[in-house]
């Protein structure tokens, strides 16, 4: 590689799987198809190290994320580590379980932020794709937790076929539990939204609509809440600049301890990815063979190479130029300069109209499907 | 949502909500300010805005102050305070009262 790292950025933040246990079971669940069991889990002592190498090396901000992080006995104590190294520490909760009752204790502990996920604004659909009954009754107890804390919220929605009509609806939830900030998430479609893809995907129209009904929505409402949208980036033009740039902006710890550039980077095959039991964050962000495969611009084919938006977006995503071209080291064919662009339109459209049953996530490669008759 | 949502006037009173703060950042020797899932890098003068922005000076005894600290008259940096402020709380970034 050509960065020498001096030219290599610090990374501003970094997601912590802390667990791939979840009570829910959604079917585009961002963990690999090969969950982590608890008895691969780092330990406490592990994380707290961790926190204070990520803080050294330049993080500023910390996601706890699984699965379910409050699934982990000891959130408690990882949230007083995170403040103890000087981490903005984020939870991202399902708000199930027993989240709602450890929040006393994580704010005391220095919790900075909430992001809750819904499946839904109503339970019928929430409860529907999050596989779990009684999910949006427990999801607004959370919320009201979080308010009556005064600790700030987000609400964060994948959308996809079973929802992407109810941005709107999703909106007055937000309004209505208190949130400061929504994320509107068009589902990803790598691990169990691949699976997925042809039961989720949603038509191009709807797509359109919904995005519309967001750039509304954030005029009507700025000051009062602010509304973060994640593009569906098979009906887009430009793919998007997955993670700000491969190995520039964050990193992610899983709950066995392997360091990824992004979330889905383990669908890469040909990656190697280093261990925090084995080295540390710093030596792996600056040295590691994985986190330098496709960072900068000089991996770049052609195409991105000459192209005035290398630096705006990366070469796009390098799992999906793998899912979707056949190789990590390619332009993301949702690029519409790779002349590709018809093609993933296509498959997009032809996955938009079938009616593929839902394949839940669950380990082992679960293929449990409920139909929509069930809920 | 009210308060959040309100007009800032003269007699306003800005600060950072719970989950938003000030933070110097050794690795990149800046000051930056930290709110849910976002990280704006502070210039100079971004930075001595928002530390004034302590929940008890109003918006004219913010821009006074600043505008003895920066040698220019009030009415001079009026526009590109209130302008700025009102940016913050369209992020989220920033409360008024």
């Amino acid at each position: 590689m050509g960065m020498s790292q001096a030219s290599i950025p610090a990374p501003m933040g970094m997601l912590a799987e802390l667990t791939h246990r979840c009570p829910l079971l959604c079917p585009y669940c961002s963990n690999p198809l090969e969950l982590d069991r608890r008895s691969a889990e780092l330990d406490t002592k592990t994380w707290a190290r961790v926190f204070q190498e990520a803080a050294k090396l330049g993080v500023l901000q910390v996601h706890l994320s699984g699965g379910e992080p409050t699934a982990r006995q000891d959130i408690v104590e990882l949230v007083a580590h995170c403040a103890a190294a000087g981490l903005y520490s984020n939870l991202i909760t399902a708000g199930v379980g027993k989240a709602a009752d450890k929040l006393d204790a994580l704010e005391e502990a220095g919790l900075d932020h909430v992001q809750l996920s819904v499946q839904g604004p109503e339970s019928g659909i929430n409860d529907f794709v999050a596989g779990l009954k009684g999910a949006f009754e427990a999801k607004q107890k959370t919320a009201a937790k979080v308010a009556a804390l005064g600790l700030p919220l987000t609400l964060n929605a994948v959308v996809h076929r079973y929802n992407i009509d109810k941005i709107e609806e999703l909106i007055a939830l937000a309004l209505r539990l208190g949130a400061r900030r929504l994320e509107v998430a068009h589902a990803q479609y790598y691990g169990w939204a691949l699976k997925n893809r042809s039961a989720l995907m949603p038509k191009r129209a709807q797509v359109m609509r919904a995005m519309e009904t967001v750039e509304t929505a954030r005029a009507r409402l700025k000051g009062q809440l602010v509304i973060d949208a994640v593009v569906p980036d098979y009906y887009a033009r430009f793919p998007k600049p997955c993670m700000g740039g491969w190995g520039r902006r964050s990193l992610n710890v899983t709950p066995s301890g392997k360091v990824l550039p992004c979330h889905a980077a383990e669908t890469i095959p040909h990656l190697t990815f280093e261990n925090v039991l084995d080295k540390s964050l710093s030596e792996i962000w600056y040295e590691s063979a994985a986190f330098n495969a496709y960072r900068g611009t000089d991996w770049m084919p052609d195409l991105c190479k000459v192209c005035d938006r290398r630096e705006v977006d990366w070469g796009g995503c390098r799992c999906q130029a793998l899912a979707l071209a056949g190789d990590a080291g390619e332009t993301d064919p949702v690029c519409h300069r790779t002349g590709r662009h018809h093609e993933i339109l296509e498959l997009a459209e032809s996955a938009a109209e079938e009616a593929a049953e839902i394949i839940y996530r669950g380990y082992g490669g679960s293929t449990q499907t409920l139909s929509r008759a069930d809920s | 949502m009210s308060e959040s949502s309100a007009a800032l006037g003269d007699h306003s009173i800005p600060y950072l909500p719970r989950g938003v703060r000030l933070r110097y950042d050794e690795t990149r020797e800046h000051w930056s300010l930290l709110g849910p899932e976002r990280v704006f890098k502070l210039d100079q003068v971004s930075l001595e805005i928002l530390k004034r922005c302590d929940g008890e000076a109003t918006l004219t005894a913010i821009i006074a102050d600043l505008a003895v600290a920066f040698e220019e008259r009030p009415e001079t940096i009026d526009p590109d305070v209130r302008a700025f402020l009102q940016d913050m709380q369209a992020r989220a970034m920033l409360t008024f009262k």
